[in-house]
């Protein structure tokens, strides 16, 4: 297994910052999971918060750290031997996404600026095989690795105030989906009817950083279905356990 | 049962936050000002975590349907019961009828009310603090009615006064350690950013602080990686960015400094136009 050169910084009184090299990677991604996992298993009573993004991992005391460097030995220990550690299974996620005219604001756009047609762009969107980085920005908010590069497309030079709930995004080499209204300068290609976060659920967010997502397009008809269900509570996204 | 009968410029619960949840996006908000709001909850032998109202630049009028005892702590807003003034950092019997009320506000920006046994507001994810789409509603409005509880004995705190420095409001050094990307910048950029005088924006709230004086900046953004309350952030336009309680979990902007657990306390109590310092300890 790799082990790459990682750097520990301490970060106010009561956080570690770890860092891997500087680049959105997979390998780089699934070696910083693997950390946070074995970090969550071995020391989680001393610990408030453990969260990851592409390359780094914060660790959040309860208590000021008194002596920041043999913390950092404990967790380059950690490191060390995390390969003897098994992580979790993970889970491939299947989400409904109508690319319909009536959500997808800025497609024709993307389409006409790319030289491709509207339906190329959507199957390079829904062919795609994402993997969940971290979750951020707003509560809910996947982070996906995995976009082709031909979809590639700036964000909005002026932010929109208002994306609706739903909206399937790209800005740069991004993809992902608002979990609620929220101001945002992605570009617009659809609109999924599944609830991504929903803090009166025991587990208010379903997906994890490093489950996969799949995006399976449907028709309008079947969005008004499916938001039915949800709004009913009764909808259940399909998904598969995978191998981690 | 306290009911809200104007609601005031910004009025939230709040508790010491909400943790365990950031790795799903979730901030963990709480009170602006934790020195302050543990304060009101001491002196009326509350927990710390229980929950109070967190009040912004103006306070809100509350109507009381219990009998309890309340502490006001934070900035003072010259508040009254049934129009006659009371003190800040004092416990204060209420009886069921009784109105409390704020006025000019002098020294500080965000108040803070206790309330026997703290407000039994929403749990949810294992907090009250209010936060746009994990709590019902975001902040207090007129007509709220704030579930408190019963209390049968008559504990009196007549004699519980304890002074609060409040000079620390006026604290002109806002203490700082070094972000992660605090090596990256050149040393006149750190020199700079270590002597200036520096002006709080009118773009400040419990998300953030923006700052007026610009910094150049040739530092691009980074790859989206982890904040947390007090990291002051640097943007390619050279603003500063100093993260609050309601800040998202990430961001992509070079993570400069990092305030001293105190020093958000402090920057809580302050506002538009107003001056500080960056302090560089440890």
């Amino acid at each position: 297994m790799t082990h790459y050169q990682l750097k520990y910084k301490s970060y106010g009184e009561r956080s570690i910052l770890i860092e891997w090299p500087s680049e959105i990677d997979k390998y780089i991604l699934h070696d910083v999971l693997i950390m946070k996992s074995c970090i969550q298993k071995n020391i989680s009573e001393s610990i408030l918060e453990v969260k990851n993004a592409y390359n780094s991992i914060l660790i959040s005391y309860v208590l000021a750290i008194d002596n920041v460097n043999s913390e950092i030995l404990v967790l380059k220990s950690l490191y060390l031997k995390k390969k003897y550690q098994n992580h979790d299974s993970k889970k491939l996620w299947k989400i409904p996404v109508c690319y319909d005219a009536e959500f997808a604001i800025d497609l024709e756009e993307i389409a006409s600026r790319k030289g491709y047609s509207k339906e190329d762009i959507i199957r390079l969107h829904f062919e795609g095989d994402y993997t969940v980085c971290f979750i951020g920005f707003l509560p809910g908010f996947l982070y996906l690795e995995g976009l082709n590069n031909a979809l590639h497309f700036p964000r909005r030079a002026t932010p929109r105030i208002a994306v609706e709930k739903g909206a399937v995004g790209i800005g740069n080499s991004q993809t992902g989906i608002y979990p609620n209204l929220s101001p945002g300068g992605w570009n617009i290609i659809g609109n999924s009817p599944v609830q991504f976060f929903d803090a009166s659920n025991a587990i208010p967010c379903f997906a994890n950083a490093g489950d996969k997502i799949q995006f399976i397009p449907i028709a309008s008809y079947e969005y008004q279905e499916i938001s039915f269900l949800v709004a009913n509570g009764t909808y259940k996204i399909e998904s598969e356990v995978i191998n981690g | 049962m306290v009911e809200i009968t104007k609601s005031g410029f910004y009025s939230t619960i709040q508790d010491l936050g909400r943790y365990g949840f950031q790795s799903i996006g979730v901030p963990s908000s709480g009170v602006m000002d934790i020195q302050s709001a543990n304060f009101a909850n001491l002196l009326i032998g509350n927990s710390e975590n229980d929950a109070v109202i967190e009040m912004t630049a103006t306070g809100s009028t509350l109507l009381f349907h219990v009998d309890t005892t309340i502490c006001i702590t934070g900035a003072d807003m010259s508040p009254l019961k049934n129009l006659v003034s009371l003190k800040n950092n004092t416990p204060t019997l209420i009886k069921s009828g009784d109105v409390i009320s704020f006025g000019k506000r002098s020294g500080g920006f965000r108040c803070y009310l206790a309330v026997l046994g703290g407000f039994k507001t929403e749990l949810v994810m294992n907090s009250r603090s209010m936060y746009n789409n994990v709590t019902a509603q975001h902040k207090l409005k007129k007509g709220d009615r704030l579930e408190v509880l019963k209390i049968n004995s008559d504990r009196s705190y007549k004699n519980a006064t304890l002074k609060f420095d409040t000079s620390l409001f006026n604290e002109n050094y806002i203490d700082v350690f070094k972000g992660p990307e605090f090596d990256l910048l050149s040393e006149s950029q750190q020199n700079l950013i270590c002597s200036n005088e520096f002006t709080i924006s009118d773009a400040n709230n419990r998300m953030a602080y923006q700052l007026i004086q610009k910094i150049s900046n040739e530092l691009d953004a980074i790859i989206t990686s982890l904040v947390l309350p007090g990291t002051v952030q640097l943007t390619p336009a050279g603003i500063l960015i100093v993260l609050m309680r309601d800040c998202q979990t990430t961001g992509g902007y070079p993570r400069v400094l990092q305030l001293k657990e105190s020093a958000i306390n402090i920057l809580a109590q302050k506002s538009t136009s107003q001056r500080f310092l960056f302090k560089l300890i440890g």
